[in-house]
């Protein structure tokens, strides 16, 4: 038994991201069940759980990939209004062009693999509206260099570079319109720990430079201990506990957070 | 001018997996006022380390008030908001340990100046104080652009005390930070201690050898249970 925690009373600021009583089944598995979380703004959420544990699903209802069936999601954001899994296909896609990016494990999911970088970054600008090909050049190069990508490599299409400069141009992509909310599902998940390591590295810059929100799903703890302020712990497609980064890893309180955390080297 | 009071805190650890409860301090009660400094006392295992984690919320309490008198007014630690608390650990709450957590790839500077970053200093200001923080606990300037990740124990912890001190807290935890450090680097820390203590900051720590900072020390508080001995479990949530 613990205490119950208060209401935040020092902390005024709304949360930027509130996801509320979202469940989503395919077929007969229940991947989300009545789950709700939020992020405040510059807060790093992460979510932990092992395969199946449903933080991938909920990571793509928060970029309006999956609507669930119940709940609501709301961005405290000017000119963002009203739940947003109501939007209509048009205004969601201008929504997570303008406000969300997001970095997938898989590469091959949020880019072209044989377009240029530069070309992939600016294709997110491009949505958005922009039309200028030198302003698109710039801005894809300031976000490619803010992602520590070389240079000199601009023109490579993704197809020829290695994992972690793949893991790079997909955080440029979602960095050049400066989003509110940044997603990243298992960004550094089969890169080398080296290069992983680096990406890391570049993700917590990015954060304290920019006061970016993010929500990170991973099933490495280590990852997630690195990069979250709060944790949230998701099993079966439901939330067993959510806490301070530390607290969760140094006491975590529930019988699966704690086999979690003791399993891990 | 109180700016902690403890009311019967009491923490305990349910291990699942064991099915068992292992108790670590039972009804503790004290104050601290501004400026001054409590020592914890206590065998290994009285909890001491376990109190000050609790204190600062790594550990939950099963009961109990942690009344701290912050800047916004009192709020009770052992049942604030979690976006609460991390507030205060930006802002008014500092926890030193004996260990660096050092990151891959970000310099002994950048590290330094991580609190006053998040603070909302400027980048220029906070790492011009980062290396004043580093020049005074003895660290070469050398290796102030250096990664600490390969720097050996004693270096590392001189980062550490750096960081950790940086920025002046209203409230400040003590884990053993002498442990591993070297004269003058000890030297560099009471000074630091002092400082902080004469500008109000209030102080709860953990020695083993207290002698370094005994002309600090306002108060004793110990924790050795009125039961017999109990065994070593400082680690015992990992």
């Amino acid at each position: 038994m613990t205490l119950t925690l208060d209401a935040p009373r020092i902390v005024e600021t709304r949360p930027l991201l509130e996801v509320h009583g979202v469940s989503k089944a395919y077929g007969p598995v229940q991947a989300v069940r009545n789950v709700s979380a939020h992020a405040y703004p510059g807060e790093v959420l992460g979510i932990v759980g092992e395969s199946g544990s449903g933080k991938s699903t909920l990571l793509r209802m928060m970029n309006l990939e999956e609507i669930p069936e119940d709940g609501s999601y709301t961005l405290d954001l000017p000119d963002v209004s009203g739940n947003l899994f109501e939007l209509d296909r048009f205004a969601r896609r201008m929504l997570c062009a303008t406000k969300i990016g997001i970095v997938y494990q898989n590469p091959h999911l949020g880019l072209l693999m044989k377009h240029s970088s530069s070309g992939n970054v600016a294709e997110r600008l491009l949505v958005a509206g922009e039309r200028s090909f030198a302003t698109l050049r710039a801005a894809a190069t300031e976000a490619l260099d803010a992602s520590e990508f070389p240079l000199d490599r601009l023109d490579a299409p993704p197809i020829e570079l290695s994992g972690g400069m793949q893991q790079r141009v997909q955080l440029a992509k979602a960095i050049a319109l400066e989003p509110a909310l940044l997603l990243l599902d298992e960004p550094t998940t089969g890169l080398d720990v080296s290069v992983q390591a680096l990406v890391l590295d570049t993700l917590k810059r990015l954060q304290q430079d920019r006061h970016i929100t993010m929500v990170i799903v991973s099933h490495d703890l280590g990852v997630i201990r690195t990069l979250a302020d709060r944790v949230m712990v998701m099993r079966r497609g439901e939330v067993v506990e959510t806490g301070l980064a530390d607290q969760i890893f140094q006491d975590p309180q529930h019988p699966y957070t704690q086999q979690l955390v003791h399993a891990k080297l | 001018m109180t700016v902690l009071d403890i009311q019967g805190l009491t923490k305990g650890f349910s291990l699942h997996h064991l099915a068992k409860d292992i108790p670590a301090f039972e009804d503790i009660s004290f104050r601290v006022a501004a400026g001054e400094f409590v020592l914890l006392k206590g065998a290994n295992g009285a909890g001491k380390s376990t109190l000050l984690r609790t204190l600062y919320r790594s550990y939950l309490p099963l009961s109990g008030e942690i009344r701290f008198h912050s800047s916004h007014g009192l709020i009770d630690l052992a049942r604030a908001a979690d976006v609460d608390v991390a507030h205060l650990r930006r802002t008014e709450i500092g926890f030193v340990t004996q260990f660096l957590t050092a990151r891959p790839r970000v310099s002994a500077e950048a590290i330094v100046a991580e609190p006053l970053r998040l603070a909302g200093w400027e980048p220029e200001a906070a790492l011009d104080a980062a290396r004043k923080a580093l020049a005074t606990f003895g660290v070469k300037p050398d290796l102030w652009a250096a990664y600490p990740t390969t720097f050996s124990g004693g270096e590392q912890q001189k980062v550490n005390l750096a960081r950790a001190l940086i920025l002046p807290q209203k409230l400040l935890m003590l884990d053993e930070p002498t442990a591993s450090l070297d004269a003058n680097a000890r030297a560099a820390l009471v000074a630091r201690l002092q400082e902080l203590k004469d500008q109000g900051t209030a102080m709860i720590g953990v020695f083993h050898h207290p002698d370094d900072v005994m002309h600090l020390i306002d108060r004793v508080v110990d924790l050795t249970p009125d039961a017999a001995p109990q065994e070593e479990r400082d680690d015992v949530a990992l």
